[in-house]
């Protein structure tokens, strides 16, 4: 009895080792024609364009079978991996300088375009029917101002019927290229924020009860919970969650909104070809239309590239997203690079990104 | 002969045996040794610039790249405070109902429902604090300790629904089945010759319950403080709830955060190699919070036993 079914169960288990023996071959040999063009690449990086860069490289495997593996570690994280030569490419939100380029034999171009926006719950307020000066926003973050009912808010929104309620500011707890615009923007503007609290991925935020969240999500959710508080998250945050943004005063003194034109204004504006390294920052652009909080996010290469047909692999990836890929970015609200732009940054590949022989990898 | 040589490979297999244990117990060491020593040399930076100050200053500026761990060790001990305030008690209680007072029927469903709980991750403890503790926080009981207290100072601000207090009872809900289901296990070990004895020299249930206490408060002693230590390590619940905020305010309704919660937030993003050292150092100083921490318990165990007579 007992040896009949020790038999039954050891016919069963060989069965089953010579099936996924067969299984794994058959994959193996699929891989294996696939993989045969090139290796996977990787990157790593911001976690705010990972949405985009996820739908691009999905996109792009069932074109043309090449895997781009994404890895959304974060912008600091992104640029320790490319400096140690892990990645293929690292991503970050905030730009490095011209001399944290040189040193790291690095270059750097701008992917994708995207808004921050700051978001209220004020009840019995409606949406987009509050008017900020930068200077109000930057006194709500500093903790000069208060209250929603302050004079000098209901001085700018006459219309507007504002509640007597203490105001919470909402930043994020994470370190985060949001804040890193966001910040910067308010370096900017208010002379005293600069001097007293600067711009970074992650500042020291001068208000005693500000509340934080992590990721976009949990800024999103505070502002949503608490009654009279004040945020900033990514447009398509604040798009998706339909919370109540404000009217903010851009550099040529016009109140806009934040929509994908307003971005695009930023951006359009925005002098690319005189930053060196494309280090710049669309926070307080010019432009009648231009969103002040504006910022773009980065990829970062190094310069010289021993394997040349894989490094060019990877820019064709990126030839691909900048050509064709804007639609989807637009569907999931991030401002595509205008194509003047493009052209700009493909001179800047051939000038710059040389395999290992002194020859451009780029030399289409 | 023949019985010679066996003993001799008995004696050479104790003696590889022996090795082996050696090793384990020493792999133990060790790896201690190597975190301590890996903890200090990446916080070097920060210990060297900072000192002593990184314990007991407030600042935490990473664009000046000024830091002090004091926000972040404050609301540490302050949420685990009240973690333990609520959920040792409350574990008791527990642990005595499904023990001494319930049927064996409920004892046995109850006793499963808490070991379920001590086996939800703890993500889900955040995400549900956030969704559906927070906003319940904020509109009911926020406001009731406002009005019964008037505005005490313990109790001021804006009912954000998060905070250390909603920290602190999720973190208390955390390892409330970790200290009952040991403290049921050890009231359970109560031999019946000592409840029975108790009961016969007329003693009420109160009574008996406190000859049992009495008996069990090495474990149970054990169960608090593997409580404790859950609590003090509790990264993911705590930021979500905690509102991760670099200030120290009396008010338990006030964001604040705690060295897991600064870890699990800042790292990823941390560039700079002085914000990276301060934040090891951060992790330096929890090891030794824990390290302190053993070392109180271990002693009192030592007071109970002598004070107590219990062996």
């Amino acid at each position: 009895m007992t040896r009949t079914t020790f038999r039954i169960a050891f016919t069963a288990l060989l069965v089953l080792v010579v099936l996924s023996l067969a299984l794994t071959s058959c994959k193996s040999e699929k891989g294996g024609v696939k993989t045969k063009k090139v290796e996977m690449i990787n990157g790593a990086g911001a976690t705010f364009p990972y949405p985009i860069y996820g739908q691009w490289a999905y996109k792009y495997e069932k074109l043309t079978g090449i895997k781009i593996n994404y890895q959304s570690i974060g912008s600091g994280g992104g640029v320790a991996q490319i400096k140690a030569k892990t990645v293929d490419f690292g991503a970050s939100d905030a730009p490095l300088t011209k001399e944290e380029l040189d040193q790291a034999g690095l270059i750097q171009f701008p992917m994708v375009i995207g808004g921050v926006v700051p978001v209220v719950n004020l009840q019995g307020v409606a949406e987009g029917s509050i008017k900020f000066t930068p200077q109000i926003l930057a006194d709500i973050y500093l903790g000069k101002i208060n209250k929603w009912n302050d004079p000098i808010l209901k001085k700018l929104n006459p219309d507007v019927n504002f509640p007597e309620e203490a105001i919470t500011t909402v930043h994020r707890a994470d370190g985060s290229g949001t804040t890193w615009i966001f910040t910067n923007y308010l370096s900017k503007i208010s002379p005293d924020w600069k001097e007293k609290v600067g711009f970074g991925k992650a500042v020291a935020w001068p208000r005693a009860n500000s509340v934080a969240g992590k990721g976009n999500e949990g800024v999103a959710s505070f502002v949503r919970n608490v009654n009279g508080a004040i945020g900033y998250v990514e447009y398509a945050y604040a798009l998706q969650n339909k919370m109540n943004y404000v009217q903010l005063q851009n550099k040529d003194g016009n109140f806009v909104k934040p929509v994908i034109e307003s971005f695009q204004a930023a951006a359009a504006n925005a002098d690319w070809a005189n930053a060196p390294g494309y280090y710049l920052v669309l926070t307080n652009q010019p432009g009648a239309m231009s969103w002040p909080i504006t910022g773009a996010s980065f990829i970062l290469m190094h310069k010289i590239q021993k394997k040349k047909e894989h490094a060019k692999s990877v820019l064709e990836f990126f030839d691909w997203c900048y050509r064709f890929g804007s639609e989807l970015a637009k569907n999931l609200h991030y401002v595509p690079v205008p194509a003047k732009v493009y052209t700009l940054i493909e001179t800047s590949w051939k000038n710059e990104i040389k395999s290992t022989d002194g020859k451009p990898v780029w030399d289409k | 002969m023949r019985i010679l040589q066996e003993r001799s490979t008995q004696s050479r297999s104790d003696g590889f045996f022996r090795l082996l244990t050696l090793i384990g117990a020493g792999i133990i060491l060790v790896l201690m040794a190597l975190i301590v020593i890996e903890l200090v040399l990446n916080s070097r930076l920060s210990i060297e610039k900072f000192g002593f100050r990184f314990l007991y200053t407030n600042i935490w500026d990473p664009v000046r790249q000024e830091f002090g761990a004091l926000s972040s060790f404050y609301g540490t001990i302050i949420s685990t405070i009240i973690a333990m305030v609520i959920a040792v008690p409350l574990s008791l209680v527990i642990a005595l109902f499904l023990v001494e007072m319930a049927p064996p029927a409920i004892s046995r469903f109850f006793g499963i429902a808490i070991e379920l709980l001590a086996a939800i991750p703890s993500i889900i403890y955040g995400m549900w604090g956030l969704f559906i503790f927070a906003p319940l926080m904020a509109k009911y009981v926020q406001p009731f300790f406002k009005n019964i207290s008037g505005n005490l100072f313990l109790f001021q601000g804006p009912p954000m629904g998060i905070g250390m207090l909603t920290a602190g009872i999720i973190l208390a809900i955390m390892i409330l089945p970790y200290i009952s289901s040991v403290m049921r296990e050890v009231f359970s070990m109560v031999p019946a010759v000592v409840k029975e004895s108790a009961v016969g020299m007329g003693a009420t249930t109160w009574e008996m319950v406190k000859v049992m206490v009495r008996y069990g408060i090495q474990g149970m002693i054990g169960a608090i403080f593997i409580g404790l230590g859950r609590a003090i390590g509790e990264t993911m619940a705590v930021t979500f709830v905690i509102g991760n905020s670099h200030v120290i305010s009396t008010s338990l309704f006030a964001p604040a955060n705690s060295i897991t919660a600064s870890l699990a937030n800042e790292f990823a993003e941390a560039a700079e190699p002085m914000y990276l050292s301060a934040l090891i150092e951060l992790g330096l100083l929890l090891f030794f919070v824990t390290l302190i921490i053993q070392i109180i318990s271990q002693l009192w165990l030592r007071r109970v036993q002598k004070t107590m007579g219990v062996q």
